[in-house]
C-alpha cells in the first residue's frame, strides 16, 4: 500500500523543534548543577523521538546522529557516564546542528553535514573514552553476525515444529491460533494437537494454556522466517524445530529454483525503490502549524453551539412574524451580537500562545555568550505566560535577540569594571512581558553601564543627525540611536554588530504597528520597551469617507481630528501645504488626490483634517467627512489580489461592503510623488490662496 | 474491523499510525501518554488492540502495559511496544509486564499494517 509520509513530516517538524528546545533547556540546567533523573530522562526521551521518526520519515542523517546522541544519554541517565561541561557543551551544540539539520529537510534544501560529520567523531571520541561500553557494542554485533551466518545455508524442505506453550502464554495477549494461523500462510500445513496435559475441570484454570502442538510444515522455509513468527512467545514457550532436508539432487534443483527467486526478489526490490524515488520530486514545503489546548477547542465549539441554537431561534421567529414578536426578535438578536462576539474573541485566543515560547531560547543564548564575553550574566524572565498572538511572537523574535546581545555586549560591564564601579560581579538581563490595555508590552532591561547621553550626541552630531546647537531632552537623545547607520560600539563585535543597527529593530517593531522606547541612567542600567498590538488580525479602526468611498484608519495611528481654520493655512515648505497646528506645521495630504476622486478643492477651510502619527512626525489628512469607530477584521490583499501601495489590507463592513484600510507611510509617499506631477497646478492654488 | 489505541508522545508517529491503519478501515483511538491512554481504556470499550510508545512522559509504555493487564477487560488483549532496534531490555522489561510483543521503528505503513494483521482476529 502506498501511503504518503509527507503529509505527518510537518507535525513531525514542529514536535522535533519542540523537543530540541527542551533538551537545550534540559541541558542548560543540567549545566548550571542542575542534574536530576527526570531532566535527563527527558532529554533522552526527546533524542529517543527523534530518532525514531526521523527513520520513519527517511531523514536518514538525524537518525544516525541521534543514534551517538542517545547512546550517550542512556548512559548517562543509567548512571554510567557522568555529565561533564565538557559532553554537555558537545550535546549542546550537537542541539544546532540537529536544528541546522532538521530546518534544511523542512525547506527540502540538500543539508550541510560536514558540521555534523565534525561533532558525530566528537560524540564518537566521547562514547570510546569509556572502554566497556564500546566493548559491549562490539559483542552485540559480534553475535548478530554469527546467527546471521548460522541461518543462511540452509536449505530445506520443511519444517517438524513442536510448540509448547507454557500455561502463561496467553496472558501477554499472544494466541497460539494466531501463532499457527501465521504459520499455515507459510506453505502446506498439518496441526496435532495434544490435549493430554488437560487438567480434570475442578483443576482446570481457565486464562492457562494446557494445550501444545505438532506440527509439519512443508516448503522451502527459511528458518528466520519461522522463528519470526514465534519472536515474541519464544521465552513463554518450548519450541523445537527441526529442518527436513530434501534427498540430495532434489536439493540441488531446488537450490537453483530458490536462487532464481532471491534476484526476482531483488529486482522487485529496485523497482519498488525506483517507484518511490519520483516522490522526491518538488515535494511542497509542509504546512506550518499550531498547537492549541483542547480547552480552547471545546470552549469554541460550545459558542458554535449556542449560536446554532440562536440561529434556529431566529429563523422560527422569522417564519411566521408579527409585531407581537418583536421584543423575542430584538432579544434574539442581541444573542446573536453576544454569541458572534463571543466566538471572535475565542478564535482570536487560538493564536495566541504564551511568550515563554519566544523567551525559551535565552537562557541558551545568555550561557554561550557571557562564556564568550567573560562576563558574569544572570537571566531573569518574568511574564512568560503572557500570550500574544503566534504571527507576532515569530515577527518579533529578531528584535529581541538583537536587543537581548545589545546589553551583553554593550549593556553590561566585565567582573572586574563593575566590581571597581562597586556594583555585584554579576549583572543580569530581564525579560519582562505583561499586557497593557490593548497592547503587550517586552521590555529588556540590565543593570549594566546605561547609556552615555555625550558619546551618542557627540556621535549623532558627527553623522549629521542632529546640529550642536539643538537641545535635546535625554529621551531624544537614546531615540537616536534607532537613526539609520547610527551605531556608537566602535569596532562592529561580531556578537551584536554584525551590521545591523537598531534602526532595522525599531522598523521591525513597527512594521507590526508597535513602538520601541529606550530609558536609561548613567551607570545603572538601561531599558528597551517594546509595545505591540497583541492581534494583527484585528484593528480597531477609525472610518471615513472620501468620495462616495468608505476607508479606514487604525484608530492608533489618530493623534486628534479637526476643522481647518483658515488663517492656520500655509504653503510654507517647498510646495507643500502645511497647517499650522499650536507651535508644529504639520504637512497636509489630500486624500482625494491620492484617491484620484476628480475633487480638488481650492478652499480647504472648514475641511476635516485628521492628524496621524507618522513615525516620529505628524501628518494631516484631509477626508470629506468622519465616520464611526469600530473593530475591523483585517483581510489581506496580497493573498486576495495584490499588494498595493498606500493600502495594509481590506475590511468587509457591517453593510457587506469593502473598505481598504490605510497604510500611512504608503500614502505619504504616494501623495509627495502626485506632488511633483502636480507641481504647477499646486504652485497656481497656493499663489491664489496668497495673494 | 477493529479498534486500536495508539499511545505515543509524538504526534507525528501517532497521525501516521491513525492514518494507516483507518486506510484499512479499522477504528483508531488515540492517546499522548500512558495516563491518558489508561483512562480511555477504562471509558472505552471493545478496543481490539493497543500500540503503545515506550519513551513518555507521565506515564511510561511499560508501567501502562502492566497497568492495562489489570484490567479485566485488557486480559488478553494484544498489546505491541513501539521500540527501538537492539532495545532488548525494553522488550524484555515489555514481555514481563505483559506485553504482546513489539514494532521495531523505523517502521513503514507495510509493516504496520502486517504486524497488525499479526495480532488482529
Amino acid at each position: 500500500m502506498a501511503i504518503d509520509l509527507e503529509q505527518f513530516k510537518g507535525i513531525f517538524f514542529e514536535e522535533s523543534f519542540e523537543g530540541l528546545d527542551a533538551m537545550e533547556s534540559g541541558l542548560l540546567e543540567m549545566n548550571e548543577g542542575g542534574t536530576n533523573l527526570e531532566t535527563v530522562n527527558t532529554i533522552f526521551r526527546a533524542a529517543h523521538s527523534i530518532k525514531g521518526g526521523s527513520g520513519t520519515f527517511g531523514l536518514g542523517p538525524i537518525t544516525s546522529f541521534t543514534h551517538i546522541m542517545e547512546g550517550l544519554l542512556d548512559e548517562m541517565r543509567e548512571g554510567k557516564r557522568e555529565a561533564t561541561p565538557e559532553i554537555i557543551n558537545v550535546l549542546l551544540e550537537s542541539v544546532d546542528v540537529l536544528r541546522e539539520l532538521m530546518t534544511a529537510f523542512q525547506n527540502n534544501e540538500d543539508p550541510d553535514v560536514s558540521h555534523m560529520e565534525d561533532l558525530q567523531k566528537q560524540l564518537a571520541v566521547i562514547r570510546d573514552s569509556d572502554a566497556v561500553s564500546s566493548a559491549e557494542i562490539n559483542q552485540d554485533s559480534d553475535s548478530q553476525n554469527s546467527d546471521e551466518s548460522d541461518e543462511k545455508e540452509t536449505t530445506v524442505e520443511g519444517w517438524n515444529i513442536s510448540f509448547h506453550p507454557h500455561e502463561g502464554l496467553l496472558k501477554t495477549g499472544n494466541d497460539p491460533a494466531l501463532i499457527l494461523r501465521e504459520l499455515s500462510e507459510l506453505g502446506e500445513i498439518t496441526i496435532e494437537v495434544d490435549d493430554s496435559h488437560l487438567p480434570p475441570l475442578p483443576d482446570m484454570d481457565p486464562e492457562a494454556c494446557y494445550l501444545s502442538w505438532e506440527i509439519h510444515l512443508k516448503g522451502a522455509i527459511e528458518q528466520d522466517q519461522i522463528t519470526e513468527i514465534f519472536e515474541w512467545v519464544e521465552d513463554d514457550c518450548d519450541l523445537e524445530l527441526v529442518p527436513i532436508y530434501p534427498a540430495r539432487n532434489k536439493s540441488d534443483r531446488r537450490d537453483q529454483d530458490r536462487r532464481v527467486a532471491t534476484s526476482d526478489d531483488r529486482r522487485q526490490e529496485n523497482r519498488r525503490q525506483e517507484a518511490r524515488r519520483p516522490s522526491d520530486k518538488a515535494p511542497s514545503k509542509p504546512a506550518t502549524t499550531i498547537r492549541v489546548g483542547t480547552d480552547r477547542i471545546d470552549a469554541i465549539i460550545d459558542m458554535v453551539g449556542e449560536l446554532v441554537i440562536t440561529q434556529s431561534m431566529l429563523s422560527q421567529l422569522g417564519e411566521d412574524f408579527d409585531m407581537s414578536k418583536l421584543e423575542r426578535l430584538r432579544d434574539g438578536l442581541e444573542d446573536l451580537e453576544r454569541n458572534s462576539r463571543d466566538l471572535q474573541e475565542n478564535i482570536m485566543r487560538i493564536r495566541m500562545q504564551p511568550i515563554s515560547f519566544a523567551f525559551n531560547r535565552f537562557p541558551r543564548v545568555v550561557h554561550d555568550l557571557s562564556q564568550k564575553l567573560g562576563k558574569k550574566i544572570r537571566l531573569e524572565l518574568v511574564g512568560e505566560e503572557t500570550e500574544m498572538d503566534k504571527t507576532v511572537m515569530e515577527k518579533i523574535n529578531d528584535p529581541l535577540v538583537h536587543l537581548v546581545r545589545n546589553c551583553l555586549d554593550h549593556g553590561l560591564e566585565t567582573p572586574e569594571e563593575r566590581i571597581a564601579a562597586g556594583k555585584d560581579d554579576e549583572g543580569y538581563v530581564r525579560l519582562n512581558a505583561f499586557h497593557q490595555g490593548g497592547n503587550i508590552v517586552v521590555e529588556v532591561s540590565d543593570d549594566g553601564r546605561g547609556l552615555s547621553r555625550e558619546k551618542i550626541l557627540g556621535k549623532a552630531i558627527e553623522k549629521g543627525l542632529v546640529k550642536e546647537t539643538d537641545v535635546l531632552t535625554d529621551e531624544a537623545v537614546f531615540m537616536l540611536l534607532f537613526e539609520a547607520g547610527f551605531s556608537t560600539a566602535e569596532q562592529l563585535s561580531d556578537i551584536s554588530g554584525r551590521g545591523v543597527g537598531l534602526d532595522v529593530v525599531r522598523r521591525n517593531i513597527e512594521s507590526l504597528g508597535g513602538g520601541v522606547e529606550v530609558q536609561s541612567t548613567f551607570g545603572e542600567g538601561s531599558a528597551f520597551t517594546i509595545r505591540l498590538p497583541l492581534t494583527l488580525a484585528v484593528l480597531d479602526g477609525q472610518l471615513f469617507r472620501i468620495g462616495g468611498d468608505t476607508y479606514v484608519l487604525p484608530l492608533a495611528s489618530i493623534v486628534e481630528s479637526l476643522q481647518i481654520q483658515r488663517d492656520s493655512l500655509g504653503g510654507v515648505a517647498g510646495d507643500a501645504e502645511v497647517y499650522r497646528l499650536r507651535e508644529e506645521y504639520i504637512p497636509i495630504v489630500r486624500l482625494s488626490d491620492v484617491f484620484s476622486t476628480g475633487e480638488h478643492l481650492d478652499d480647504l477651510e472648514n475641511s476635516l483634517l485628521v492628524v496621524v502619527e507618522w513615525g516620529e512626525k505628524h501628518i494631516g489628512l484631509l477626508v470629506d467627512e468622519l465616520l464611526g469607530q469600530q473593530q475591523v477584521v483585517i483581510k489581506s490583499l496580497e493573498t486576495n489580489y495584490e499588494r498595493v501601495r498606500g493600502i495594509s489590507g481590506a475590511t468587509i463592513l457591517g453593510d457587506g461592503t469593502v473598505s481598504l484600510i490605510l497604510d500611512i507611510s504608503g500614502l505619504v509617499e504616494i501623495s509627495y510623488s502626485i506632488r511633483d506631477a502636480l507641481k504647477p497646478r499646486l504652485a497656481a492654488v497656493n499663489g491664489r490662496s496668497l495673494a | 474491523m477493529s479498534k486500536v489505541m495508539i499511545v505515543d508522545d509524538m504526534a507525528s508517529m501517532r497521525k501516521m499510525v491513525t492514518f494507516t491503519l483507518e486506510s484499512e478501515g479499522h477504528e483508531v483511538i488515540e492517546a499522548d501518554d500512558g495516563d491518558v491512554a489508561l483512562e480511555l481504556a477504562k471509558q472505552q470499550s471493545g478496543i481490539n488492540l493497543v500500540i503503545t510508545d515506550v519513551n513518555m512522559p507521565n506515564m511510561d509504555g511499560i508501567t501502562l502495559v502492566a497497568e492495562l493487564r489489570k484490567l479485566p477487560a485488557f486480559k488478553f488483549t494484544p498489546i505491541l511496544l513501539l521500540t527501538t532496534e537492539g532495545a532488548k531490555e525494553k522488550k524484555m522489561q515489555g514481555k514481563a509486564a505483559g506485553a504482546t510483543g513489539w514494532l521495531v521503528k523505523p517502521f513503514d505503513p507495510d509493516k504496520l499494517l502486517a504486524t497488525a494483521r499479526k495480532v488482529l482476529r
